[in-house]
């Protein structure tokens, strides 16, 4: 097995590089510069046995084997014997699994947990001894002020949430109210702006695996014979002239119907996300997931096939990806200050090819982008997700 | 357009002249593609006469007659093999030589070669049903002798009047067999078009069960990937061959036939021999571990082939071909934690073992539980929701292959995998689908934009031709 080795400033020191040929496990040597510690760890039915007791400062790989006949885990942890700093859990027999941790110096313990339950076997200590003075200075933020923030930031991500949620159940009443009296144009007027509400906590919204079909199904994801409600399908009634020949507009009854779930449908989701808490990962995670909504559904125009406005939801994707981001900044920037810059960099170069394509208080319609513009604008969201995906790895670690 | 040379063609356009040329071949057995030849119908070619090539034909160097025993072809395989075991002068890698004439079409439970070229085919408009019948025995034909590594007719590449276009496109001159096996199959419309037009007097034979595939949640067909009358899977280990194949097919049925779609593959997604390891898809995971293997014939007779009760009898022996192209966004999917990768599939990128422990070939155990009682192996995982356990014991026999058939506008590689499965009837494919396309976790990953289903008939008797029981 051959761990993933994830790039380390830091100078290879003589006794690092000892450390690796005495637990055989060769670092991959594409990463030119990384430097870091790996150790195999056997996870059996009565030992947790660590190749080595000491590492330098560091990113710190833990290749955990479990040769036992349960699911095992394996722990790092504090000084205290108690807080965890690095875990690999859901080890079933015969696997392995690698930890990357970037450890600090000073004193740690390693544990296994065959079982998942009791008190684990094999705690040992685990020492992490200065790299060098740089490494000490740059790895220094204090653990409680890290963990303030932290707290912080999922805190203010979860009223986040509720906001939207809520504004949404208040755009969504005045789009139904317009569309079931047939004011098409109002409702038209209304359809993007309320969406957006959605689009910006989407990884959220539709984590609820029964209310996000209901809500925001697409037609070519119906099952034959499955009912079909939601945005979309109202989507498609009130842009018919986009539909195929022969669609027939919904009669007065099926238009309340619709409107009438959609509301409902919306009211549950708000009951749903209120007692929700966030970690720090969900939120890095969620950022990532909905940088991935706008590569696969809205720069491709797969979205909104009807009323084409699949730009706003972009752009609220985009928000809802900037605040989980903003969020996190000052964690991040504690952690790896090169990667925030990166993002920072890239997140304000696809706000200024969005912003080329503002009409009023809108976007230009999916079908008027030229090939060119749509494909400057997924070249842009590639060039932010890609680095967007190493945040959680940057945060956690 | 010279006038004789395009009318002769119409009724064989590649015939091999009886006895013609070749008396080593004959005596030396290679009696498949001359036995092809008679059920073709001879016309004489080209207009040239038939005269044997000087020398010794390359054709005449072959011994090969249909050994009936898989692989076993080396060391008297073609004549373009032993050229290129004399270029290279060493044993030839692919000289594996699959006998064509079998009970069963080769190309099916044959072990899965690397590489991959399908054509989906429409009969021209005007077509007749003996258009149809002659264009199956000249593919017969053809198939035979491609597949022993011959050329195709009577003068092969580069044998033939110097006047005349040659028979055989020639990019497999020299070219050992490569292990190529050609299969061919029946689609819908060629029992009945879509406007229920009956061209070829076959509605009354089609299998019930032989029907457009259902849409499926999340489908994004394109009709232009989808369906077709005939298809033909060339698969070798080298793809010039197998595109050499599909190639000379396509100008034999010209004016017969026309493509519709057509796809290439590279690195077989999947196993059918315990010979094989597991390959790997473009996510970069080991797919089709639990494959039916073509070591298990109970299986295989139970799940693969048409039974004879199941339906007509002309399709007794023979199976359904299921063809999805099927993108994945391997942007997206490169850009997601290894933590994720795993949980999508139930298994482990590098050994490729199920989560809940063990080997790749252990079995998956989906009541085990983890750390807070969570499942190990997510309820949404490809490995839970494609396992036979889950589709009351469905199995199907997987021979996808992957393909980057450049990018699209965005710059993205049109990447993904053109599924390919091997059933005794198509519900078994249906079943798993249904599950997977409402369920399956990957499905943020992948699209369905292909669709094809093939009733492949049993293999063709020597002297007669694929299919031939529809007709007779």
């Amino acid at each position: 097995m051959q761990p993933r080795i994830l790039p380390l400033a830091g100078s290879v020191t003589l006794g690092l590089v000892s450390l690796l040929a005495l637990t055989g496990c060769v670092p991959n040597a594409s990463a030119p510069g990384a430097a870091h510690a790996a150790l195999t760890v056997d996870s059996s039915a009565t030992a947790c046995t660590v190749s080595g007791a000491e590492a330098p400062a560091g990113n710190v790989t833990f290749t955990v084997s479990n040769s036992g006949d349960q699911v095992t885990e394996f722990y790092l942890l504090g000084d205290d014997q108690l807080r965890i700093v690095g875990e690999a859990e859901n080890i079933g027999p015969g696997l392995s699994r690698t930890l990357v941790v970037d450890l600090s110096a000073g004193s740690y313990f390693t544990a296994c947990k065959p079982g998942m339950t009791g008190a684990g076997i094999g705690q040992a200590p685990f020492t992490v001894t200065p790299a060098s003075a740089a490494d000490a200075a740059t790895n220094a933020p204090g653990d409680a002020e890290l963990s303030a923030r932290i707290d912080t930031a999922n805190a203010n991500y979860a009223s986040y949430v509720k906001d939207q949620i809520g504004q949404l159940v208040t755009g969504t009443a005045a789009f139904a109210a317009a569309y079931t009296a047939g004011d098409d144009d109002t409702a038209r007027g209304l359809y993007a702006a309320t969406r957006a509400h959605w689009e910006r906590v989407e990884t959220v919204a539709e984590s609820f695996g029964d209310l996000d079909p209901k809500l925001d199904l697409r037609e070519a994801d119906l099952e034959e014979g499955q009912d079909w409600t939601g945005w979309h399908a109202i989507e498609k009634d009130l842009w018919p002239t986009e539909a195929e020949a022969g669609f027939a507009a919904y009669p007065a009854a099926e238009r309340a119907r619709l409107a009438g779930l959609l509301v409902t449908d919306t009211a549950t989701l708000n009951e749903k996300v209120q007692p929700l808490t966030f970690t720090l990962s969900q939120q890095t995670n969620g950022a990532i997931g909905l940088l991935d909504e706008v590569a696969s559904g809205k720069v491709t125009g797969e979205e909104e096939v009807w009323s084409h406005t699949d730009l706003w939801d972009f752009q609220a994707n985009v928000d809802g990806a900037r605040v989980l981001y903003a969020g996190v900044r000052d964690v991040l920037v504690q952690k790896d200050a090169a990667l925030a810059a990166t993002l920072d960099t890239r997140f304000t170069a696809l706000q200024s090819l969005l912003d080329a394509q503002r009409v009023g208080d809108g976007f230009v319609l999916y079908t008027d982008l030229s090939t060119g513009t749509v494909k400057g604008l997924a070249d842009q969201v590639n060039a932010l997700a890609e680095p967007l995906g190493r945040l959680t790895a940057a945060l956690v670690l | 357009m010279k006038g004789g040379d395009s009318r002769e063609r119409k009724n064989g356009p590649f015939p091999r002249a009886e006895g013609a040329e070749t008396p080593l071949s004959r005596e030396e057995g290679d009696d498949q593609a001359d036995a092809g030849a008679s059920a073709s119908g001879t016309a004489p070619a080209v207009g040239a006469p038939a005269k044997a090539p000087r020398g010794i034909s390359r054709r005449g160097l072959l011994g090969l007659a249909g050994a009936g025993v898989a692989g076993l072809g080396i060391g008297i395989a073609a004549d373009r093999g032993v050229q290129a075991l004399a270029a290279a002068g060493a044993p030839a890698a692919g000289s594996t030589v699959y006998p064509f004439y079998q009970d069963h079409q080769a190309g099916i439970v044959t072990p899965a070669q690397d590489r991959l070229h399908f054509a989906a085919f429409d009969l021209t408009p005007g077509a007749s049903r003996a258009d149809l019948v002659s264009l199956l025995q000249d593919w017969t034909t053809a198939a035979a002798a491609l597949t022993a590594g011959h050329d195709i007719g009577r003068y092969g590449a580069v044998d033939g009047p110097y006047d005349a276009p040659p028979e055989d496109t020639g990019e497999a001159f020299g070219l050992p067999p490569a292990g190529l096996t050609i299969t061919v199959g029946f689609g819908p419309t060629l029992f009945a078009t879509s406007a229920g037009e009956d061209r070829f007097g076959l509605a009354s034979a089609r299998p019930d069960a032989l029907v457009d595939l259902p849409h499926f949640p999340g489908d994004q067909l394109d009709a232009a990937r989808s369906g077709g009358d005939l298809c033909v899977q060339a698969c070798a280990d080298d793809p010039q061959v197998a595109v050499h194949a599909i190639r000379n097919l396509s100008r034999i049925a010209f004016g017969r036939a026309a493509i519709r779609w057509s796809q290439l593959g590279f690195g077989r997604t999947s196993s059918t021999s315990t010979s094989q390891a597991t390959p790997r898809n473009l996510f970069g995971f080991k797919d089709g571990t639990a494959n039916i293997k073509a070591e298990q014939p109970a299986v295989v007779d139970d799940q693969v082939w048409v039974g004879s009760g199941d339906g007509p009898a002309w399709l007794t022996g023979g199976s359904y071909l299921v063809a999805r192209r099927i993108r994945m966004t391997i942007e997206t999917w490169d850009r997601t934690a290894l933590r994720e990768q795993e949980t999508v599939f139930g298994r482990t990128k590098g050994e490729g073992a199920p989560l809940s422990g063990g080997t790749e070939f252990t079995e998956p155990d989906f009541a085990g539980t983890g750390k807070d009682g969570a499942p190990l192996i997510d309820p949404a995982s490809h490995v839970r929701l494609a396992h036979p356990a889950q589709n009351k014991g469905v199995q199907m026999l997987r021979r996808g292959y992957n393909f980057v058939d450049g990018n699209d506008d965005l710059g993205r590689l049109e990447a993904g995998l053109f599924f390919i499965s091997y059933q005794r009837r198509p519900s078994q494919f249906t079943t798993v689908q249904l599950a997977l396309a409402r369920h399956d976790a990957m499905n943020e990953y992948v699209r369905h934009v292909g669709s094809a289903l093939f009733a492949v008939p049993p293999g063709a008797a020597r002297g007669s031709y694929l299919g031939a029981a529809l007709f007779a």
